[in-house]
């Protein structure tokens, strides 16, 4: 009764069988060639299992028992049914389904074609730039059913792209489908648009050629501007630094009138103060280390601000009114600065590490923008915000500014002015502190660090125009955003030397910057 | 009025020439084994710090006499060392290592397939000296001409002069300059047919820094005593009073700047053959701050302070960094500061000062300030 059950169900099932035979009994068979036609008909069934099952084989890990031809997949320690997801026994006699390169590339293939039509948005568009890169003629059919019932617009054009490089590439297309697909790939409009349009230039076909001529010059100026748009994003970067280096310069000579040569040494005194705190850190909270950089900032501060008020109480308190000899004092201070870190830490670069949310990238708009870069601007900005409000809101900046204007007018207002003096000057020397800290991240931290900052912060104060944040900030900028345009066509070195000329020529024609106060007492 | 060689005038260029005649005596006619003989390496080292004083010198005379503090001094003094350098490059001829006649080692390592333009003329010495004067000249005339006149004065002044050895110091770093890039000129075999590693010529050239010093105190003290002096020491104390008085502070400064300029070439071209090396860290900011330094030691506004304060800063850091390489760097910046605090006037304006009478006492008046700055800042918010 039974065997005549089972005679009937095979002769039921047996034309149907014939029509699409079942992939998973050909992926148990034995021939390579039957294999792949069971790969083919998975990838083609659109069978939920079948992503998982085409892993399986491709790690070896699928399993058949010749007895049955069922299979099962090994996942992990257990066995299930490959068929059902079931679980099963364990069975001496299952053999792992072999696979040789035809049938790995038809894996592949097949896994493309899977993902083409995955729930998850992602994996299709990662699937189609797969096709995009690998241009296999095969999975063109696959492309057009996934392209026909796409919904998710980002997708479709990835999709549209692939679809076009694919023709592009297969032989045997036709002139018309040729033209027609030139547009998508110029609309993806990247270096690989332009390598598959670059390869057209020697079609046959004139109207071809033509249309690629044109879809080169397309992405060409498209690439261009990006370049330059990516160059303006490092200049603003450049000039985020130079804002950094410079603003505290922009306290200590732009407002109270001292050519600080010791600047650049604050500055390194802030990046060893965020060295010393992650070491601290490091050895005594590890879990700590993510804020290292957030606790560095006050400590930086505190650090160079102090040193900063100690110089002005002992050396430059004397030398008020006479601006260039306080060059020549501070030039000193900085050399035994540099000499005292270089005998307690050596001269060789300390590493201070960069917490987690600071490495890494992004993309926008085709622009690559490194996450430690953008923190740096948003940190320079809130620097120099944070400036420009204690010098203009709080009773301290009123006292600064009313000090710097008229000494004996506010000391006979009832100002401290030696109290406002070293704490101005403190307050300037902990800025360049705190950009220590932003530029530990950027720059080898070593006794010589300052140096490599001092000329610029000064053309940049000096540029901006002496007494003016804003000054200081546009001239950062404008410098940043120069040097890095200039660049690629001249150089590093030669922008820079261009840049330190247009500079030495620019204070000729307006010897008080950019920005420069107005005015008689300005004159003398 | 003034006599053109006053007391301590006198007293320079008399331990000058003593100096110049005491050491070839005792490197020439002492015998190497006696006790008072004199090392060659010594001499050369001297001749090194007459250079300096020249240097040093030059700087005086428009830093003390004319209120411009340039912080880029040291490029004229390698651009001059640099000229000479050239000349000694093309005197080495088939001699260098590759052995080509025209073109120096470095070229023929790069790959020049012929010799720059600016390298033309620079086998013939007088050609060269020429070039030692003109180029540092030619450039602290357009310097000076074009900030004088703009009225860039005091701190602007500096900076923009650190700025312009600063730019100088990078684009003689670059290769393509084709003045031998970071190693820059060295190698050097001879000068006008003398051996430059003999002892006659160390001799030699040591004579004729100490001649060049004497020769560059003489004409910077033409300048200040003349009539010329007066008003650059006028244009120093109030510019713009002189200005409308009638006279051009402009012409006055840039000439001083220019002939400043020319001595320091001179120096550097001196200097070159003596340390047989000339590179573009000459150029860098440090060394013109260093040479600011030697002066105010000295004493600003005297010029014998100026050579004196290079040669006593320079023999302290020869002796410093030989017994204690740290301390130099500290010694220097203390130097600085209480230079600075204790010491305006230097060592030669302190002396004159306490011994000179009152004359000399108001010689040297505070400097400008500057003016109180935030106006702006005030007045916006």
């Amino acid at each position: 009764m039974i065997r005549l059950l089972t005679l009937l169900a095979l002769l039921l099932a047996g034309p149907a069988l014939a029509q699409a035979p079942d992939p998973y009994a050909q992926l148990a068979g034995d021939g390579y060639a039957e294999i792949e036609a069971g790969v083919a008909g998975l990838a083609a069934s659109g069978d939920p299992r079948a992503g998982a099952v085409l892993s399986a084989l491709s790690d070896g890990r699928l399993l058949a028992r010749p007895s049955d031809k069922a299979l099962f997949m090994r996942q992990g320690a257990a066995l299930v049914d490959a068929k059902t997801g079931a679980p099963a026994a364990d069975d001496p006699s299952l053999k792992a389904v072999r696979t040789n390169n035809r049938v790995r590339r038809g894996i592949e293939a097949a896994q493309g074609q899977l993902n083409l039509v995955s729930p998850d948005p992602a994996k299709r568009r990662e699937a189609a730039d797969a096709v995009f890169k690998a241009r296999d003629a095969a999975a063109l059919p696959a492309l057009d059913t996934a392209l026909a019932r796409e919904k998710d617009a980002g997708v479709r054009q990835a999709m549209t792209e692939a679809r076009a490089a694919v023709v592009l590439a297969k032989s045997g297309t036709s002139e018309a489908d040729k033209l027609a697909a030139i547009p998508a790939i110029q609309a993806r409009g990247d270096g690989d648009a332009m390598g598959i349009l670059r390869g057209l230039q020697a079609d046959p076909s004139e109207g071809v050629r033509a249309a690629a001529g044109r879809g080169i010059a397309a992405i060409e100026t498209r690439l261009a501007l990006l370049r330059a748009l990516q160059n303006v994003w490092y200049g603003i970067s450049l000039g985020s630094v130079l804002l950094l280096a410079a603003i505290g310069l922009a306290i200590t000579f732009g407002v109270m009138g001292i050519i600080n040569m010791a600047h650049g040494e604050m500055v390194m005194l802030g990046a060893y103060t965020t060295y010393l705190v992650q070491e601290a850190i490091r050895t005594k909270a590890p879990a700590l280390f993510p804020w290292s950089l957030a606790i560095s900032i006050p400590c930086a501060f505190l650090v160079a601000g102090l040193v900063g008020v100690l110089i002005e109480r002992c050396i430059i308190r004397f030398l008020y009114g006479r601006p260039l000899e306080t060059l020549l004092a501070t030039f000193g201070v900085s050399l035994a600065l540099q000499q005292g870190v270089r005998s307690i830490f050596g001269p060789t670069n300390r590493e201070v590490g960069a917490p987690a949310f600071m490495s890494g990238a992004f993309d926008l708009f085709g622009l690559s923008i490194t996450w430690g870069r953008l923190w740096i601007i948003a940190f320079a900005f809130a620097v120099f915000l944070g400036l420009l409000f204690v010098l203009r809101k709080t009773s301290f900046g009123l006292k600064t500014r009313a000090v710097t204007q008229n000494r004996r007018m506010a000391a006979a207002m009832g100002i401290r002015t030696p109290y406002v003096d070293a704490l101005t000057f403190g307050l300037g020397s902990g800025i360049a502190g705190i950009a220590g800290v932003a530029l530990s991240q950027i720059d080898n931290v070593s006794p010589n660090l300052g140096q490599g900052y001092i000329i610029d912060s000064f053309l940049v104060v000096v540029f901006g125009g002496v007494g003016n944040l804003w000054g200081t900030l546009v001239a950062a900028l404008t410098l940043g955003v120069v040097n890095k345009l200039a660049e690629p066509y001249i150089g590093a070195v030669l922008a820079k030397i261009g840049l330190l000329i247009f500079i030495i020529l620019f204070i000729q024609k307006r010897p008080r910057g950019l920005f420069a106060l107005k005015g008689r007492a300005v004159e003398s | 009025m003034t006599r053109l060689i006053d007391l301590k005038g006198a007293i320079f260029l008399g331990l000058l020439a003593a100096f110049c005649l005491v050491v070839p005596v005792l490197n020439l006619a002492v015998p190497a084994g006696s006790g008072l003989h004199l090392p060659t390496y010594l001499v050369s080292l001297f001749g090194k710090y007459l250079a300096y004083a020249l240097l040093a010198v030059s700087l005086d005379l428009v830093w003390g006499y004319c209120g411009i503090l340039s912080l880029g001094h040291g490029a004229f003094f390698a651009l001059g060392g640099y000229a000479m350098g050239m000349y000694l490059m093309r005197q080495i001829g088939a001699r260098g290592v590759y052995g080509n006649p025209v073109l120096p080692d470095f070229m023929v390592f790069l790959n020049y397939k012929e010799l720059p333009w600016y390298w033309l003329g620079f086998d013939h010495f007088a050609f060269a000296a020429l070039m030692v004067l003109l180029v540092p000249g030619l450039l602290a005339f357009l310097f000076g001409w074009l900030a004088f006149r703009s009225r860039v004065t005091g701190v602007y002044l500096s900076i923009i002069t650190q700025a312009m050895t600063y730019a100088l110091m990078l684009a003689f770093f670059r290769n393509d300059m084709g003045l031998g890039g970071n190693n820059g000129l060295t190698d050097f075999k001879d000068l006008l047919g003398f051996n430059v590693q003999s002892q006659n010529f160390r001799v030699g050239i040591f004579v004729a820094t100490g001649v060049a010093l004497a020769l560059g105190y003489l004409i910077a003290r033409v300048m200040t005593v003349s009539a010329y002096g007066k008003i650059l020491i006028a244009v120093r104390d109030a510019e713009s009073r002189t200005r409308f008085l009638g006279y051009r502070p402009e012409h006055f400064k840039t000439l001083a700047f220019t002939v400043s300029a020319m001595m320091a070439g001179v120096a550097g071209a001196l200097y070159v053959p003596q340390v047989g090396i000339i590179n573009p860290g000459e150029f860098a900011p440090g060394n013109s701050i260093e040479a600011v330094i030697w002066v105010a030691v000295g004493g600003r506004g005297t010029l014998v302070g100026a050579a004196l304060g290079a040669i006593v800063v320079n023999y302290a850091k020869t002796v410093l960094t030989g017994a204690m390489p740290d301390a130099w760097l500290f010694a220097l910046g203390a130097l600085f500061v209480v230079v600075t605090l204790f010491l305006p006037r230097g060592i030669v304006g302190t002396l004159v000062e306490r011994f000179g009478g009152r004359r000399a006492a108001a010689k040297l008046p505070p400097e400008p300030a500057i003016p109180p700055k935030l106006a702006e800042e005030g007045q916006g918010s």
